[in-house]
């Protein structure tokens, strides 16, 4: 009996040991940014490209030309609530004392500077093909927005999804930085880079699994809307019927061919798209003509 | 019970069913005569853009009939349009969340806003293609600020 039992508490601890090994958290190397320097003009590019501004504002803000990213907005899913936090400049509520390496791996690895593991509310699992001279820009150009001393909010997570240490064991199973879809020349290639990385489309526009994992099976084929009625429409050809330049014209003014104007989320996402380079726009335009026809 | 009581209770009845069928058509004609007026908001906007976008060729006349049109579409009091009781979580067939009513300057401000970026269409819609898209962003914005607080996805 005696036997028996040791055999299990020493069981119990390779479990737990294995748990703790499999779910520690997988920092960038210390010398991961070397040689890189910031462009603050390029930053701004990345951060309308990336669609900071769209969740860390404060409820109901206008974004404008120098967002307040106050966080506050909330997301809900079947896990709980999440919140978005503070990414000002402020030094103690905000990531003013963050470093362009701590920004990288949020952004890439979603890991906090003190090693907790990000809820994907964060949409890190995109962000983790974002080339490293693009955070780095991004973090000169955030470092340039007003500073707000409002602190960040907890998320309403409730038993087990609370326990952040088994994000870990999450990530190794749905998160890396593998393309999804072939590219086959320069411009599909950047429309890639925007949609699969910065712009993190298919977090809306893919359905889910039960563990809150992208459905690859059904790239941008739509989802139901998290925040109630009505669903994240399907983009791929087979849903998405409008020409190239109904596409990019809805991009850049927020109407659709019927002229009917963009709503919601994809509302905020159009004030971001509106910023970006033309060519930008007809890339991600040229990447969703491309996509697969889907269901 | 009474006779009396009976036929009364009876009668209540069919009052209130009345009175909730009543509210119902009153709500049902209200969604459908906003969205109508929100079909007349994007045929004339229709017009104005496919000729910013280059889908067709660029008619002073036209856009400045589309425009003017607008302006005076967006210059409707819309009061009774919006009853209580036609938001979505009440009405099947509205797409206005909740908020509306419970953010009300807001709502107003933001109309308020529509109809000043429709009246500098009416000036610059007939002032050449330029002068067209260069107000044609600004009312795109107008129309997505209130699409973005207040309408709920609709596919």
């Amino acid at each position: 009996m005696r036997r028996v039992l040791s055999a299990l508490i020493l069981l119990a601890v390779f479990g737990l040991a294995t748990f703790w090994f499999l779910t520690r958290p997988d920092f960038l190397p210390d010398d991961a940014l070397a040689g890189l320097s910031a462009d603050t003009t390029r930053g701004e590019q990345v951060f309308n490209a990336a669609g900071c501004a769209s969740c860390h504002t404060a409820p109901n803000a206008e974004p404008g030309d120098a967002p307040v990213l106050s966080g506050g907005q909330e997301f809900p899913s079947p896990f709980g609530t999440f919140l978005a936090p503070n990414i000002t400049p402020d030094p103690v509520q905000g990531i003013g004392g963050w470093s362009a390496l701590d920004l990288a791996n949020a952004m890439t690895r979603g890991i906090s500077p003190q090693g907790a593991h990000y809820y994907p509310a964060f949409p890190y699992t995109s962000y983790a093909r974002a080339s490293l001279q693009d955070v780095v820009d991004l973090r000169a150009f955030l470092a340039t927005l007003p500073a707000d001393a409002t602190p960040s909010q907890p998320h309403k997570i409730g038993f087990p999804f609370n326990i952040r240490r088994s994000l870990g064991g999450w990530k190794l199973l749905f998160a890396n930085d593998d393309w999804i879809m072939p590219a086959t020349d320069a411009t599909l290639e950047r429309g890639r880079y925007l949609v699969e990385a910065l712009g993190h489309c298919a977090e809306c526009h893919t359905a889910r699994g039960p563990l809150g994992n992208l459905d690859l099976d059904k790239w941008m084929a739509g989802a139901p809307n998290p925040k109630g009625k009505g669903n994240i429409p399907g983009i791929t050809p087979a849903q998405l019927d409008w020409s190239a330049q109904d596409i990019a014209y809805y991009f850049e003014t927020g109407f659709t061919p019927d002229f009917d104007s963009a709503g919601g989320q994809m509302a905020r996402v159009v004030e971001n798209l509106s910023k970006l380079p033309a060519s930008d726009r007809s890339a991600i335009t040229a990447y969703l003509k491309a996509l697969p026809a889907g269901q | 019970m009474t006779r009396f009581a009976k036929f009364s209770a009876a009668a209540l009845g069919i009052t209130l069913l009345a009175g909730t069928a009543f509210a119902d058509g009153h709500v049902n004609a209200a969604v459908k005569a906003r969205q109508s007026q929100m079909t007349l908001y994007a045929f004339n906007i229709g017009q104005l853009g496919a000729m910013a976008k280059g889908a067709v060729d660029y008619d002073a006349a036209k856009a400045s009939a589309a425009a003017a049109n607008l302006a005076a579409l967006t210059a409707l009091d819309q009061s009774a349009l919006w009853p209580q009781g036609s938001d979505s979580d009440s009405f099947m067939d509205s797409n206005a969340k909740p908020e509306m009513w419970q953010n009300f300057p807001d709502v107003m401000t933001k109309g308020k806003a529509l109809a000043d970026a429709a009246m500098v269409m009416q000036t610059a819609a007939g002032g050449g293609l330029d002068s067209l898209r260069g107000a044609i962003g600004p009312l795109g914005g107008a129309c997505s600020a209130c699409h973005k607080a207040y309408r709920v996805p609709q596919n």
